[in-house]
């Protein structure tokens, strides 16, 4: 797979390592309420889509940036490449 | 019902071979029954199997939404052995070793399990200590295991690289009761045995739904209609999410694509299953003289059921840094299936949520060996309601209770198990 890097175009994907949902990056307030259960699901429960997943990817051989790519499950088509700062 | 022999074999060739007969029937599905199987890979037959031998139910239907073994349990590398070290894993995976043992006296089918030997390979005197520790671990559950030196190994498999000064070869851990089995016929044995039983196999029929009501599963929405059952016990690998998203229930899995490989047909040279331990390689040779081996899983979610080409490369590489003499043979195939990968490397098989709800997954690449004790448990919980002896700790709430079963202490980066 080629991801289209914003900033240094397409690179190779063992560039990077993955690092999974992008709902990693909405990390839950310790102090709110049932904060328990909102880090359960943070840390262990995924959607798992067959289909558009949205997901981390960190060019650790590269700009070390963290990119969020859209990305089809079932055919591997990348649909979208973002900055995570960005998003 | 098909009863196989080696008198049956002289009979038939005296007769032409007419008298064989499909393992199992093609019912369509009754309007219900007391259990309903989702999915027809080697956990869900084995389930079905277990549920009319032990414990005598047999209104059952196995619904499978391709053909009868079109999922992982024709995909694999068909390796089974029980080299583990948690306490909450080895005993489990131990009691599958006895199951295999006599599987095909209790299937009356041959599914070729050939205890061969499983060879783990060690390369550094702290990786010789952490094989020792999980070699006493194996010894504990009951298991068999003996670590081999150098001058053992040089007679065992004298075709390693033993003068690569990278990854020096220090030993290994061998368990000689471990092995390979034909995969496809563990599904067709499973098959035979559960529909001679009464068992209800139903293929290219999928759920496309789960029928709850008031916090109660009572049935399947298919493609061949509405099925209505009193439990409904979800056994589907790498689908797993599909099948539990249809209820809005996220699991603590990831899917990810494997891919495994076979090699053209080469005289018989490799005796067993053998590891690479500075690497990730695993390899044995098949009957027909292929060499079949596999690694490290891609590393992204993926339901393609085919992977990409930088892990080839990394598998082969492996290979090559531990018997080079492979180099030159050519690859005949590859292929991926997609693994229910958890977050902490270890299976779930427990209740659900939802009142007579069960769920069996989460193997990760390791089903395949976990066949036969997968099912005998998986009918334990769906038959008392009460989870197995050795399956007694593969619970959803041990993520939320801090009790991982992480044999790799990785964490919860399912794509590093």
């Amino acid at each position: 797979m080629l991801i289209d890097h914003p900033l240094l175009g397409l690179r190779d994907s063992s560039e990077f390592i993955y690092m999974g949902d992008a709902k990693l990056l909405n990390r839950p307030n310790w102090k709110s309420q049932n904060s328990m259960t909102k880090f359960i699901d943070y840390g262990y429960l995924r959607k798992n889509p067959a289909g558009v997943h949205k997901e981390l990817w960190y060019h650790e051989q590269g700009d070390r940036s963290w990119l969020v790519v859209t990305r089809n499950t079932v055919t591997h088509e990348i649909l979208k490449v973002e900055l995570a700062r960005e998003t | 019902m098909m009863k196989y022999s080696g008198f049956k074999v002289l009979l038939e060739g005296l007769r032409g071979n007419m008298g064989w007969k499909p393992l199992w029937r093609n019912p369509d599905p009754k309007k219900s029954y007391e259990i309903v199987i989702v999915g027809g890979g080697g956990h869900g037959l084995a389930t079905a199997y277990y549920l009319a031998e032990n414990f005598k139910i047999t209104n059952i239907a196995v619904l499978e939404k391709g053909w009868l073994g079109s999922g992982n349990i024709g995909r694999n590398t068909t390796i089974i052995r029980s080299n583990y070290l948690l306490p909450q894993n080895q005993p489990f995976y131990e009691f599958s070793l006895t199951l295999w043992e006599n599987l095909e006296q209790e299937l009356n089918y041959n599914s070729m399990v050939s205890q061969r030997g499983v060879l783990n390979i060690f390369h550094s005197d702290s990786q010789r200590d952490a094989f020792v520790r999980r070699g006493n671990a194996m010894l504990m559950s009951g298991a068999d295991a003996s670590l081999l030196g150098v001058d053992a190994l040089k007679k065992l498999v004298p075709f390693l690289d033993f003068k690569n000064s990278r990854f020096p070869i220090k030993g290994g851990l061998w368990q000689p009761r471990g092995g390979t089995v034909r995969h496809d016929a563990v599904a067709w044995g499973y098959a035979k045995e559960a529909d001679a039983r009464g068992v209800d196999i139903i293929e290219n029929c999928e759920v496309t739904n789960l029928l709850v009501k008031n916090g109660k599963c009572y049935g399947v929405e298919t493609t061949k209609g509405l099925i209505k059952s009193k439990k409904v016990g979800v056994c589907v690998a790498g689908s797993s999410s599909q099948v539990m998203g249809k209820i809005g229930i996220n699991l603590p899995i990831e899917s990810h694509v494997l891919q495994a490989f076979v090699s053209e047909g080469l005289k018989p040279i490799i005796p067993g299953v053998i590891t690479f331990g500075a690497g990730h390689f695993y390899v044995s040779q098949s009957n027909k003289g292929g060499l079949v081996f596999g690694g490290d899983i891609d590393g992204y979610n993926s339901y393609a059921q085919r992977g990409n080409l930088p892990i080839i490369e990394d598998v082969c590489e492996g290979g090559v840094a531990l018997m080079p003499m492979i180099g030159r043979a050519r690859l005949l195939r590859t292929w991926g299936g997609i693994m229910d990968m958890s977050m902490d490397g270890s299976p779930i098989i427990d209740k659900t949520k939802i009142r007579n709800l069960y769920f069996n997954g989460g193997w990760c690449y390791g089903g395949f060996k976990a066949t036969p004790a997968s099912g005998f448990c998986y009918a334990h919980l769906l038959a008392t309601d009460k989870p197995h002896n050795d399956a007694k700790d593969f619970l959803f709430n041990r993520f939320e209770r801090g009790r991982l079963i992480d044999e790799k202490g990785q964490g919860n980066q399912p794509n590093l198990h």
